[in-house]
C-alpha cells in the first residue's frame, strides 16, 4: 500500500526509543558512565567488597557521576599513529623514504656507527615523519628490510598545530615501543598484543633469530 | 469551569497594580497612559523571558530525544544529562564574532532575526493557557485571535527572505526562494484547515474556539487536523520540509553567513516554532485546558502540548527530507484539495445539522451528540480516502527500468 513505509519507519523509531536493548549498542568515547561493578572490576576487587570498602564510591557511581575511561575492543593488527622505531636496527638506507608515496619522511644521514647485525650503518641525524599527511598505508614498513620501523597502536594525537604532528628523531627515540603485529607476523607468533599494552625491545621485533658471535665470525671474518 | 482567581501575571491585574503605583506617587488621571505602558514592558519581559527559557530547554529536549530515537546518546557532558548544554552553546555563539559580510545589506541583514523571532513571539500573546497560567491569555483576549495568529505568521516567510537576500549568498538566496515559495503555498492549506475549526466554533477568538469543543475537534474532523498539522509543520520548516536550511545541499540555507549573537537569535526563533505550534493545535484541536479536574487546566494544556511537540520530534527524527518539487506538490494537489473538501464536507454536516435542530444555547456551536455524528461520519470518509488514495495512487509503481545489455552480449562472450 502505499505510503504504508512511512508508519513503517515510525515503528523502527519507536522501537529505537522505548526497547532498552538499542541503548546498549552504544559504545561511548572516551569515558562512560561506570556501575560499582565496573569501579569493581577496575580496582580488581570482588563487588562486595568493593562496595563495603568504598561506600561514598558506590553511590556516587550509582547516582552517574563516575565514569571511567573504557576502549572499544581493537585489533592488534591496527595501523595506529605513534610508530615504533628501533634505532638500533635502522641502517639509515631510508628505503621507507622512497617508499613513501606522500615523501612525508625525511632522512638524514651522516657516515658512522656500527650496525650490531650487518657491520656498517650510518649515523641518522634527521627522522622525520609528519603524520599530519600520513595516510597509514604502512608502505614504509613494509618497504623496510630490517624490520627497525612498525605501525604504532594509538590514534589519540590530537594538536593544536599541524607542526606539532611532525614526529622527530627524539620523540621516536623515546615513545613507548608498541609495534603494531601489521604486516610482521613473527610479533603475531610471539603473542605480541599492543592493545593490551605490551611493549617490544629491538631484539624480540626482528624476522629472524639473533645471530651468535661465531655465526657473525663466520660470515664476516671469512670472506 | 469554575472562574478561577488570575495570577498576577495578567495584563489586567498588573495595569491596575501599575494604577495603584502611580496614585500612591501622586501623579494625576493624567498618567494613566503610563500604568498601561509600563504593564505591556513588564508583561512582554515575562513572556520574552519565560519563552527563551522554555526554548533552551526545549533544544535540550529535542536533541535528547532524537538521539534516543536514532540509537545515540545526544548531549550529557555538560550538568546532570547534559540540561547545560543550551546555555553552553548560546554562550558560545555570543562570545564569537558578529561577523556580516562586505556585500550584505547590513541594516536588512541585522534586521531579519528580530522580525524572524517577534512573530513567533507575538502568537503566544494570545494562547489561553488555562487556569493555571492568566486566565484567557497572556496579553489580551482578541476577539479576532486567530486571524491575529494567521496574519503574524506569514511575516515568518518575509523574515526569512530578508535573512537570505540580505546575505549575498548563493546558497542563503536559494535557500530562501525556497521558504518563500514554500512558506507562502502552505499558507493556503493551514488557513483551509482553520477554516473548518470555525465553522464549527463560530468564533474566531481563541478561548470561544476553546469553550465551544464539547468535543475535541480532532475526533470530529480528522482531516482538517491532518491539513493543519502537516501544514504547520512546513511553516515552521522542520522536517520532512526543512528544504529552507537543506544543510546537505546548501551549506544551512538562509543562515548560512549569519555567526554570533544574530545567529543565536535565528536558532531561538527556529526553536521557538514548535512550541508555538503546539500550543496553537492544542488551543484548535485538542480542547486546549480543557480535562479532567483533577489537575488544573493550565497542567492539561502542558500535557497535550507535550504530546504535539513529541509527535513532530517522532517525525523529524525518522522521516528524511522531501524535495522541493514534492513539497510544493504536497500543498497543492494534497492539501489543499483535501483542505477544501474538508471545508465543503463540514459546512454541509453543520447546516445539516442546523436543519434538524441540532445548535446549542449559544446558536453558534452544535451540541456534543451532533458533534460526535459528525465526527462518525468525517472518520469513515477519512479512512475511505486514505483507502482509496493508497490504493489509486499506490498502483503507478516504479518500475526499473531494463539494464542496459553489456557490450559484451553482442560479441557472443558469455560473462562469467
Amino acid at each position: 500500500m502505499y505510503g504504508l513505509g512511512l508508519f513503517k519507519g515510525l515503528g523502527v523509531t519507536m522501537k529505537n526509543l522505548v526497547s532498552p536493548s538499542r541503548q546498549f549498542n552504544i559504545v561511548q568515547y572516551p569515558n562512560r558512565r561506570a556501575s560499582p561493578f565496573d569501579l569493581a572490576k577496575v580496582d580488581n576487587q570482588n563487588p562486595v567488597s568493593f562496595i563495603a570498602t568504598h561506600p561514598l564510591k558506590t553511590l556516587r557511581s550509582l547516582l552517574g557521576l563516575e565514569t571511567i575511561t573504557d576502549r572499544m575492543p581493537q585489533h592488534a593488527n591496527f595501523r595506529g599513529e605513534e610508530f615504533a622505531w628501533y634505532d638500533r636496527r635502522c641502517t639509515g638506507c631510508a628505503s621507507c623514504a622512497k617508499y613513501c608515496p606522500l615523501g612525508i619522511i625525511k632522512i638524514v644521514t651522516g657516515t658512522s656507527g656500527v650496525n650490531q647485525q650487518e657491520g656498517q650503518s650510518y649515523d641518522i641525524d634527521v627522522f622525520d615523519i609528519d603524520i599530519g599527511r600520513c595516510m597509514f598505508c604502512g608502505l614504509c614498513v613494509e618497504a623496510c628490510p630490517y624490520d627497525a620501523l612498525h605501525m604504532g597502536s594509538g590514534f589519540e594525537e590530537g594538536k593544536y598545530r599541524r607542526s606539532d604532528l611532525v614526529i622527530n628523531i627524539d620523540q621516536l627515540k623515546s615513545a613507548e615501543k608498541k609495534p603494531s603485529t601489521w604486516f610482521r607476523p613473527q610479533l603475531t607468533s610471539r603473542g605480541h598484543d599492543p592493545i593490551k599494552g605490551s611493549t617490544a625491545d629491538w631484539e624480540e621485533v626482528g624476522r629472524h633469530e639473533k645471530p651468535s658471535l661465531e655465526d657473525q665470525s663466520e660470515r664476516w671474518a671469512k670472506r | 469551569m469554575a472562574p478561577t482567581p488570575a495570577l498576577f501575571i495578567s495584563f489586567e491585574s498588573l495595569q491596575i497594580f501599575f494604577a495603584g503605583l502611580i496614585e500612591l506617587i501622586g501623579f494625576g488621571e493624567s498618567f494613566k497612559w503610563l500604568a498601561t505602558l509600563l504593564a505591556g514592558i513588564s508583561i512582554s519581559f515575562l513572556i520574552i523571558n519565560v519563552m527563551v527559557m522554555a526554548t533552551a530547554f526545549y533544544t535540550w529536549f529535542e536533541r535528547r530525544m532524537i538521539a534516543r530515537f536514532q540509537v545515540r546518546r545526544g548531549p550529557n557532558r555538560n550538568g546532570p544529562f547534559g540540561m547545560l548544554q543550551p546555555f553552553a552553546d548560546v554562550l558560545k555563539l555570543i562570545m564569537k564574532e558578529d561577523t556580516i559580510p562586505d556585500e550584505a545589506d547590513k541594516p536588512v541583514f541585522t534586521l531579519a532575526p528580530i522580525a524572524l523571532l517577534a512573530p513567533t513571539l507575538m502568537i503566544m500573546i494570545v494562547i489561553p493557557f488555562g487556569t493555571f497560567l492568566p486566565e484567557d491569555a497572556f496579553l489580551s483576549n482578541l476577539n479576532i485571535g486567530i486571524l491575529f495568529i494567521v496574519g503574524v505568521t506569514s511575516v515568518n516567510s518575509i523574515a526569512i527572505f530578508m535573512a537570505g537576500w540580505a546575505s549575498r549568498n548563493k546558497y542563503a538566496i536559494l535557500g530562501s526562494m525556497r521558504g518563500a515559495a514554500m512558506l507562502i503555498s502552505y499558507e493556503i492549506p493551514m488557513a483551509l484547515g482553520i477554516t473548518s475549526v470555525l465553522i464549527l466554533s463560530g468564533s474566531l477568538a481563541m478561548t470561544e474556539i476553546v469553550s465551544s469543543q464539547s468535543v475535541w475537534f480532532i475526533l470530529v474532523m480528522p482531516m482538517g487536523f491532518f491539513v493543519f498539522m502537516a501544514a504547520s509543520t512546513a511553516e515552521m520548516s522542520r522536517t520532512p520540509f526543512d528544504q529552507i536550511e537543506a544543510e546537505s545541499e546548501l551549506g544551512s540555507g538562509y543562515n548560512t553567513e549569519y555567526s554570533g549573537i544574530k545567529f543565536a537569535v535565528l536558532f531561538l526563533a527556529e526553536f521557538m516554532a514548535p512550541l508555538v505550534t503546539a500550543a496553537v493545535v492544542t488551543t484548535l484541536f485538542l480542547g486546549g485546558s480543557q480535562g479532567f479536574d483533577f489537575l488544573p487546566g493550565g497542567i492539561w494544556f502542558a500535557l497535550k502540548m507535550f504530546i504535539i511537540i513529541f509527535v513532530l520530534l517522532w517525525f523529524r527524527s525518522t522521516w528524511p527530507r522531501l524535495r522541493i518539487d514534492q513539497i510544493m506538490g504536497f500543498a497543492w494537489k494534497t492539501l489543499f484539495g483535501l483542505g477544501l473538501f474538508n471545508i465543503f464536507l463540514v459546512a454541509l454536516e453543520f447546516s445539516l445539522a442546523d436543519q434538524f435542530g441540532g445548535l446549542a444555547s449559544d446558536s453558534v456551536s452544535l451540541t456534543p451528540e451532533y458533534m460526535l455524528i459528525i465526527g462518525a461520519i468525517n472518520w469513515i470518509i477519512t479512512i475511505a480516502i486514505i483507502l482509496i488514495m493508497a490504493n489509486v495512487v499506490g498502483r503507478k509503481k516504479y518500475t526499473r527500468p531494463e539494464p542496459t545489455p553489456s557490450p559484451l552480449a553482442n560479441m557472443g562472450i558469455k560473462e562469467s
